[in-house]
């Protein structure tokens, strides 16, 4: 595997990228308005797109390009866009609703880190990867899935409900990049697609819910008990 | 054969929702999804019998053609054509011609999502399937259009994205496991995943079992991640419900026990199991404190799934030839019954315009025949004799007090009994409660026909457990890693 035997320019690159990509999740957990969430979102997806094209470089996968290409392209600038276009330009600008203080979902988010870090240190060193980039990418994969839980845990609007998957995608995206670079490219091509879908699927979905419940807040689910 | 089999199980629905969209008409809509479903049911019967020769593995390796896919293709199948034949009397919230052509081609898409996911031998690509099930899904449950049904959908399609993302990580950590063994870059087929688990990181592999439990999970409806299921299985078209229930939620179990599968064979499959009872027990006992006190009728069906799901999940826990052979039989038993059931509710709900139980009174005097056959199905849905669905109880329960794990059973069975008396006692209000008003309507004659359709093989299967079944329930046990 190149993660295991990489040159420590690599090394130090992708842990850059990896970081960045976890302190955007924080952003992503921290911030109220919608503008910055789609903000931070197009900047982390630029990031994994960074790693895919770095994954490309140092481990001579050179279909990994396109991957990079489609990433930036599609995670970073089609899926905002469709978002931004499905909360509409006013509801934009809007303060979200924190049923969790920020500075509390920050706390949570910092200790769902220190676990992933420790399950991390665990998997990486039953498999004689202890102290390479694997630990990394496993704890910002592991941290960001439980960072995209915790978005659709405390926030209720539609808008951040489908971010906090985005999230959880971008996490099992960029931990696929760097643990797995050889994964078949069709793979990773109908992932990207699956992703597209799935958000025209919410954006006709949301569009209902406004037409019918008038609100976009999942605060107006509450007729199914039981 | 086999590819052209898989080539008419597959393209069937597609040439269905082609000459849908190009015809129009609703009346046509109807009749070519029956057809189609026809088409599939023969197809997918001939298809086990060919796997259960030889399984194949088609297409470059892309498509595979084994015993235990071929059996939930037939499940499926079945409540397609089921459900299908009780689509064409009616869909209720269809009110323009133009909406109900719509239903009838997502129909056909959803049915065709559910047959080819099991055909995936790419771990990868079943990932991809099951995600596309729930997206065209999400549409019919929404079709109603009412709050509810849009809150239904919107809950579903939130929670299951959210669970499966988790089985994707599931499903990197297991390449990564595997690359360890085969290489950087692989074919992630199921078989060369088993074949390479006994030199992959067995702590590895476990933790990439329990993250696809918890994801499939979360699509099979296990609890705690069942919260997404009585929503949506309620709010939904009564065809769709029979649809999700009795053949989405089997197909997502496939990648449960093909995950375990792969556990197994890493040595680890003790503790998988475990986890997979654990799952099976909470989802019983979930589905039997939800069920006492029900009361709306499809939501009580939906929470028999749970129940189901639950059932057939201590199957595989347990094991063994005795086990998976139950657990396969409760996979179709379940299926055909819970079509009957979900076909009944829908016809009752459009009898008395309610979905309360409440509102339901004097079925078994006002309609006879109808009545006998949902009462029917009411008993063989909660085990009773001489339906299958004791059959295949029983033999799963067999499995647990031939193992170490006989108190869990003992466990099931108490919780069975409870849900046997829940479930029942709901049916007795609805039949033997006089009431005043009588309902608006009758049941329609096509709403009925499914329903004895499905009751007569219940019966069949309860009284005779075929002998070929046996040794194809052993064949698939025997490609499981079971012990024989």
């Amino acid at each position: 595997m190149p993660v295991a035997s990489l040159p420590p320019l690599f090394s130090s690159l992708f842990s850059l990228l990896a970081i960045a990509s976890l302190l955007l999740a924080f952003a992503i957990l921290a911030s109220r308005w919608v503008r910055r969430y789609l903000q931070a979102f197009a900047l982390q997806s630029w990031m994994i797109a960074g790693i895919s094209a770095a994954v490309a470089y140092a481990g001579h996968y050179p279909e990994l390009y396109l991957v990079a290409a489609l990433t930036a392209l599609f995670r970073g600038c089609l899926l905002p866009w469709l978002l931004w276009r499905m909360v509409g330009k006013p509801e934009a600008g809007r303060e979200l609703h924190l049923s969790v203080q920020a500075s509390s979902s920050l706390v949570i988010g910092a200790l769902a880190v220190l676990f992933a870090l420790v399950v991390a240190n665990r998997l990486a060193a039953a498999l004689g990867l202890a102290d390479t980039v694997a630990v990394l990418a496993l704890t910002v994969m592991l941290a960001m899935e439980m960072i995209g839980f915790l978005l659709l845990a405390v926030r209720h609007e539609a808008i951040s409900q489908v971010l906090g998957l985005l999230v959880l995608e971008n996490g099992v995206f960029l931990g696929a990049q760097m643990l797995i670079p050889g994964m078949p490219l069709f793979i990773e091509i109908v992932l990207l697609f699956d992703l597209l879908i799935m958000v025209l699927c919410f954006g006709l979905l949301a569009r209902h819910l406004r037409a019918n419940l008038g609100a976009t807040s999942a605060t107006a689910l509450r007729r199914l008990v039981g | 054969m086999t590819l052209v089999l898989l080539a008419l199980i597959g393209g069937t629905p597609l040439l269905a929702i082609l000459l849908m969209l190009a015809q129009g008409g609703p009346r046509f809509a109807a009749a070519t999804n029956v057809t189609a479903s026809l088409v599939v049911f023969a197809s997918s019967v001939l298809l086990v019998a060919a796997s259960a020769r030889a399984p194949a593995v088609l297409l470059g390796g892309a498509v595979l053609a084994d015993p235990l896919g071929a059996w939930v293709i037939l499940c499926t199948a079945a409540v397609y054509l089921l459900a299908s034949l009780y689509a064409a009397g009616g869909v209720h919230g269809a009110d323009r011609p133009a909406r109900l052509v719509r239903f009838h081609v997502l129909f056909a898409g959803f049915a065709f999502a559910t047959l080819v996911a099991p055909m995936m031998n790419n771990a990868g690509l079943y990932w991809i399937a099951v995600e596309l099930t729930t997206l065209v899904s999400a549409f019919l449950v929404a079709f109603e259009r009412t709050p509810e049904a849009t809150e239904a959908a919107w809950k579903y399609m939130v929670v299951v994205s959210a669970g499966i993302s988790l089985a994707l990580l599931g499903t990197v950590l297991l390449y990564w496991a595997g690359s360890f063994v085969l290489g950087p870059s692989y074919d992630m087929t199921w078989e060369a995943l088993r074949g390479a688990a006994g030199r992959m990181n067995p702590g590895l592999v476990l933790f990439a079992f329990l993250l696809l439990l918890a994801g499939y999970g979360t699509k099979v409806g296990l609890a705690p991640m069942h919260t997404w299921l009585p929503d949506a299985h309620s709010e939904a078209p009564a065809a769709v419900s029979a649809l999700l229930s009795g053949a989405l939620l089997n197909t997502a179990m496939l990648g449960v026990v093909r995950g375990l599968s792969v556990a197994e064979a890493a040595g680890r499959g003790e503790g998988a199991r475990a986890a997979l009872l654990g799952l099976g027990a909470l989802s019983l006992l979930v589905a039997a404190l939800f069920i006492v006190r029900q009361r709306g009728i499809k939501r009580l069906m939906a929470y028999s799934s749970v129940e189901h799901m639950g059932i057939i999940a201590l199957g595989f826990g347990f094991g063994g030839p005795l086990g998976v052979a139950g657990a396969l039989y409760h996979m179709l038993n379940h299926a055909l019954n819970k079509t009957l059931m979900f076909c009944g509710a829908g016809s009752m709900r459009e009898c008395f315009d309610s979905r309360d139980i409440g509102a339901i009174r004097e079925v078994g005097r006002r309609f006879p025949v109808f009545g006998a056959l949902w009462l029917a199905g009411a008993v063989a849905i909660t085990g009773a004799p001489p339906f299958g669905l004791f059959a295949s109880e029983l033999t799963i329960l067999r499995a647990a007090f031939a193992g170490p794990l006989a108190w869990l059973g003992a466990v099931a069975a108490l919780l069975l009994i409870v849900i046997f008396a829940g479930f029942l006692n709901h049916f007795r209000i609805m039949y033997f409660t006089p009431a005043a008003a009588a309902p608006a309507r009758a049941p329609a004659v096509l709403s009925v026909l499914p329903m004895a359709l499905a009751l007569a093989p219940l019966l069949l299967f309860g009284l005779w457990w075929p002998g070929a079944l046996w040794h194809y329930f052993a064949v698939v046990a025997r490609s499981l890693g079971a012990a024989p």
